[in-house]
């Protein structure tokens, strides 16, 4: 496990994990744009705006998704104190609240023809809003304190707070909305989905988290090779170019 | 164990009410945000008692979060927080010590006080009472999971923001609950599971923030 972790052997890793995830990204996102945008059939009811649920809807899974990878990791940092999994944390989260924010944009981007509103204080807009303000959170303390280690283990410490947290901020206000708003925004019965429309929905999901494991090493390597820019292996390494 | 509890919390409210003018600091602060809305929107009625649920909860949980840094910042610099992780007592019932006298200070006088802000924003006399008893359980929660953001920030250089930033988003379920309790009280309904959802929130806060302060007390000592 030591072996495992180490920032060494993870950089060398790494370096043969990116290209398969890259590649195998682009290919499924790729496929999966070309059968969501140009093959799927067009919604009957919401004619093509529907579409831009093939990047809003990997984006919200990927949102909350990365959020949890992020406390893991972080927990798994704090307990352990494997220093790797609170590199993948730190550099999780910018992606994260990059996918929250696509969320958020495109959902009040598909909003505005169907609800003819941008914004509405629907539970789900509201929880992913909330969401955003978590990673910014997590990002700011993170900066805040100088010395590595420490911003390290007070961020972690701070993500799993935030993940405790998430299912009662989330039913909270799916309780407050239904208690305040009810009917004023009449939501679509969601007609059952077709499965062209499923297939590329789901692909693209698959790309999105692809996507995500390829960003989260880069920016990791990255962060690596700028925490261990004091140590040996760095120094070889920059000898050797 | 018990008694370090008891000393701690003593030699807190004492050191509080040594400087008396920060005690009611606050409260005075409560009851001027509050002031502001019918200075900013119209001193109407109807508006007012609309708003008054959201507008009361806001308020308190705005002077919470002001008063946060007196619960660590004082000992954090002139050391007595390295003297108390040092002390053989389990860090959890200091902490909790810590913010119970926290409570004592802040969050009960605003509980005290609200009914008055009540009037002011033509709160209904049925709903008063409900006011009064979801802060009483709401309160608690804001200073407990505070405790955690204080702890991870008090080394901090101008954390005040920071501070925000991180606390206001986990406090966002006890304004909801808090708030629309006194909405549905207003209406003459029963607030029975908004209550027991902030009693909920109170335990579950009771229970694990005391340990992830202290966690994060001993993250902040340790650099």
């Amino acid at each position: 496990m030591q072996r495992f972790s180490s920032p060494k052997h993870f950089f060398e890793m790494s370096a043969k994990l990116i290209p398969w995830f890259a590649v195998s990204a682009l290919l499924l996102g790729v496929y999966g744009f070309y059968m969501g945008l140009f093959v799927a059939p067009t919604d009957y009811q919401q004619g093509e705006s529907y579409r831009i649920i093939f990047v809003h809807v990997p984006a919200a899974w990927m949102s909350l998704f990365i959020y949890v990878v992020m406390a893991i990791s972080a927990a798994i940092g704090l307990i352990w104190q494997i220093r790797l999994a609170d590199t993948i944390a730190a550099a999780s989260a910018p992606i994260g609240a990059w996918f929250t924010f696509l969320a958020l944009v495109t959902g009040s981007l598909w909003g505005k023809p169907m609800w003819g509103t941008y914004w509405v204080w629907d539970a789900r807009l509201t929880s992913e809003l909330i969401l955003l303000f978590l990673y910014f959170g997590y990002m700011a303390l993170q900066s805040a304190i100088e010395d590595q280690r420490t911003a390290d283990k007070a961020s972690g410490l701070l993500a799993i707070v935030g993940v405790v947290n998430i299912p009662i901020i989330h039913y909270s206000v799916e309780w407050w909305n239904t208690l305040h708003q009810g009917a004023t925004v009449a939501k679509f019965d969601k007609p059952s989905m077709h499965i062209d429309m499923l297939i590329p929905l789901l692909v693209l999901a698959v790309a999105a988290k692809l996507f995500y494991a390829t960003m989260v090493l880069v920016r990791a390597r990255n962060e690596v090779l700028y925490r261990d820019r004091n140590r040996r292996w760095v120094r070889e390494l920059i000898e050797k170019l | 164990m018990l008694k370090a509890f008891y000393y701690l919390l003593v030699r807190d409210l004492r050191l509080a009410f040594r400087s008396r003018h920060e005690l009611a600091n606050p409260l005075i602060f409560f009851v001027l945000v509050v002031t502001l809305f019918p200075l900013a929107v119209a001193p109407s009625e109807d508006l007012l008692r609309v708003m008054a649920p959201g507008v009361i909860w806001v308020s308190a949980l705005l002077s919470v979060l002001l008063s946060l840094d007196r619960l660590f910042k004082q000992d954090y610099e002139d050391g007595s927080l390295d003297q108390l992780m040092l002390s053989p007592n389990p860090l959890v019932i200091l902490v909790l010590a810590k913010v119970s006298a926290h409570w004592l200070l802040t969050g009960l006088p605003l509980v005290l006080i609200a009914p008055l802000l009540g009037l002011f924003m033509y709160v209904p006399d049925e709903a008063l009472g409900v006011l009064v008893l979801s802060l009483l359980l709401g309160t608690p929660v804001l200073s407990l999971v505070g405790a955690i953001g204080v702890s991870l920030t008090v080394a901090v250089n101008r954390g005040g923001v920071l501070l925000s930033l991180i606390i206001l988003p986990l406090y966002i379920p006890v304004l909801i609950f808090g708030a629309n309790a006194v909405d549905v009280a207003s209406d003459g309904l029963s607030v029975r599971g908004q209550m027991l959802f902030l009693g909920a929130m109170l335990a579950l806060a009771l229970s694990l923030a005391p340990l992830a302060t202290a966690v994060a007390l001993r993250i902040t000592a340790s650099r």
